[in-house]
């Protein structure tokens, strides 16, 4: 739902960020409300990552502020009501590493340290397991899934910690329709929740009807805020020309001008 | 030797205080290299005994006990190591490269100024059953402890940052500490594995028991407990190869206990081929949706390129089914049997191509 009066959940205010000396972003303010579903969207190295990454803490800003739930994000511990799932690539390692060990990772930002599981925590597994659709592969090697898959369990494994707010991070990208349409799902399940999401993503494809909010970034600035648009209105050119015309018209060359000036001055 | 002997000898108190030395380390070694093999680190094991010659050097220089010295200095090699991969980002195996040949060219030529020869030397390069005291056995009992307590104890936490750190940290855990921590206990448990296999095989055992039992397991929890398992048994297996050997020649208990513990991997691999070939056959086909009925969750399988509705030339001597040996997989709503190459789906008196 578009929500114009929910508490802000995310706050962005001036948000720059170079990399190595090159800006990135540059001024960027945002605010997303509770219970929000905003794609970020854009094209390649526009900065819609790395306005996530900036808003999670993993990019050092430049300059300006974020406030996540209203504490500054360096103060920020209550990293429970944060789920972030990165771009592809990382669900394996050089170790098989199961399902369910990777969903149960996520459930860290609520388990003390050198505490056994409880019963809400394989709990709270199970259920992300079951909103990705994934329950009957808990006990498979990761590297067994599907690239699709392999994203889902990146889902489950921010579900399970029972965040409000989620960042994902292009989970579309290379995903087949099947998998998007299982993707969409999930979202759909957690926005139903009353989760706070937001989504960087090239193209919306199954998650369009989800979005309620787009911002749009182009060279490290938003350029658009507001209902969600069609792809021709994202790639397409933005200023129709309809007909040519002189800036100059009497003017013929700088030598005429030149001349004619020279002539007039003997007037 | 016979075996009576090889008792005997397994009797003695140094040969006891070894033995419990040799499990111990090949307990520890494998639980911390797992962390390593899942950061593809796996060489991080190799360079930190590398520079703990010199820490042993050091020892031998100075007077003290070559065994704290080389703690020392291998903490602090980790530490360099870490700091170098996580400031240099893509040149982790150069800092490893120049501590490696820094590590040894200092252990050697400070042994040299010891007065010492390469034969002193030559017990904590390779290992030397005899050479361990009684105290030396209690340090590395309390060494090895701390490491095994601390990686069980932070199991999940040390899998999430090793699996993803850039997860972990917006997870809020110190992702810098936590791998600071894997390093210091790595240098730790080379030091603690220094008596019994060796500085220069030390990594052996901390990588080899987490590759076979890869093979087999599909955990990652699996994978650490198997490797420590296989570890312990290699450990005290090749120690007492070797004592038996001793009689013969002088056979250090280092190479021993690595050629039983790559022999343990050799007889695996085929297994874990295997199994994973079963696996791959095992899994469900695809289903290709047909683009244009604009529902791809839904396979129509007789519009589907590359279907085959005439029967297959050979004779069918059986009906497919769960006893007929065929493995079976399942395809949208039905179940295909893989047959000399081939899908078969039944279909009425005939078997379907899929």
């Amino acid at each position: 739902m578009l929500n114009t009066t929910g508490s802000p959940v995310v706050e962005a205010r001036d948000v720059t960020v170079a990399i190595g000396g090159r800006p990135v972003l540059r001024g960027n303010d945002l605010v997303v409300r509770e219970g929000e579903f905003v794609a970020l969207m854009g094209a390649n190295g526009s900065g819609k990552s790395t306005l996530v990454r900036a808003l999670t803490g993993l990019r050092p800003l430049t300059q300006g502020t974020v406030l996540l739930f209203g504490t500054p994000l360096h103060d920020f511990r209550a990293r429970h009501r944060l789920g972030y799932v990165p771009q592809r690539g990382t669900a394996t390692g050089g170790v098989p590493a199961s399902v369910r060990e990777v969903v149960a990772s996520g459930r860290l930002t609520r388990r003390g340290l050198l505490r056994p599981t409880s019963r809400a925590d394989r709990a709270a597994v199970a259920d992300a397991l079951d909103v990705v659709g994934l329950a009957d592969r808990a006990g498979d090697g990761v590297s067994t899934l599907s690239g699709g898959q392999q994203q889902r369990v990146l889902i489950a494994r921010a579900l399970a910690g029972e965040p409000e707010l989620f960042f994902l991070d292009e989970p579309t990208a290379g995903v087949d329709l099947p998998n998007q349409q299982a993707l969409a799902d999930a979202l759909h399940t957690l926005s139903g929740r009353g989760a706070t999401v937001v989504l960087v993503a090239h193209e919306l494809g199954p998650l369009a009807p989800l979005v309620d909010r787009a911002v749009v970034m182009r060279d490290g600035r938003i350029a658009y805020d507001g209902t969600p648009l069609s792809h021709e209105d994202v790639h397409g050119h933005h200023h129709p020309v309809d007909a040519h015309h002189d800036h100059v018209p009497h003017v013929g060359s700088p030598f005429d001008r030149l001349s004619h000036d020279h002539r007039e001055g003997h007037r | 030797m016979s075996p009576t002997e090889l008792l005997d000898l397994l009797r003695h108190d140094f040969m006891q205080r070894a033995l419990l030395a040799a499990l111990l380390t090949g307990l520890a070694a494998p639980g911390i290299g797992t962390f390593l093999v899942q950061r593809r680190l796996a060489l991080l094991g190799d360079g930190i005994g590398h520079v703990a010659v010199t820490g042993v050097a050091l020892g031998l220089l100075t007077g003290t006990s070559p065994t704290w010295t080389a703690v020392v200095v291998a903490i602090l090699g980790a530490v360099l190591i870490e700091v170098i991969r996580e400031q240099g980002h893509t040149n982790g195996d150069v800092a490893l490269a120049l501590l490696f040949y820094g590590g040894l060219a200092g252990g050697v030529l400070i042994t040299g100024l010891a007065g010492e020869g390469a034969a002193s030397l030559q017990v904590y390069l390779f290992g030397s059953v005899t050479s361990i005291s009684a105290t030396e056995v209690w340090y590395t009992a309390g060494l090895a402890v701390v490491v095994l307590t601390l990686t069980l104890g932070l199991l999940p936490q040390l899998f999430a940052v090793a699996s993803d750190p850039e997860f972990a940290r917006v997870a809020g855990l110190r992702v810098r500490s936590y791998n600071l921590l894997v390093a210091v206990l790595a240098a730790v448990s080379v030091t603690v594995a220094m008596r019994t296999v060796g500085l220069l095989l030390v990594s052996a055992l901390m990588v080899v028991p987490v590759a076979t039992s890869q093979q087999l397991a599909r955990s990652f929890r699996s994978t650490l407990v198997a490797a420590m398992v296989l570890g312990g048994v290699a450990a005290v297996g090749g120690l007492v190869v070797s004592a038996w050997l001793s009689a013969r020649a002088t056979v250090a208990p280092g190479p021993s206990i690595v050629l039983l513990a790559l022999a343990m991997f050799a007889a695996t691999w085929p297994l874990g081929v295997w199994l994973r070939r079963r696996r791959r056959l095992a899994e469900p086909f695809p289903i290709v949706g047909d683009e244009s009925s604009g529902d791809p969750g839904v396979p129509d399988t007789h519009r589907m390129a590359g279907h085959d509705d005439r029967a297959h030339d050979h004779e069918h001597d059986h009906e497919h089914g769960e006893a007929c040996g065929h493995p079976a997989v399942p395809h949208g709503d039905h179940v295909d049997y893989v047959h000399d190459g081939h899908r078969h789906a039944p279909h009425g008196e005939h078997y379907d191509e899929h």
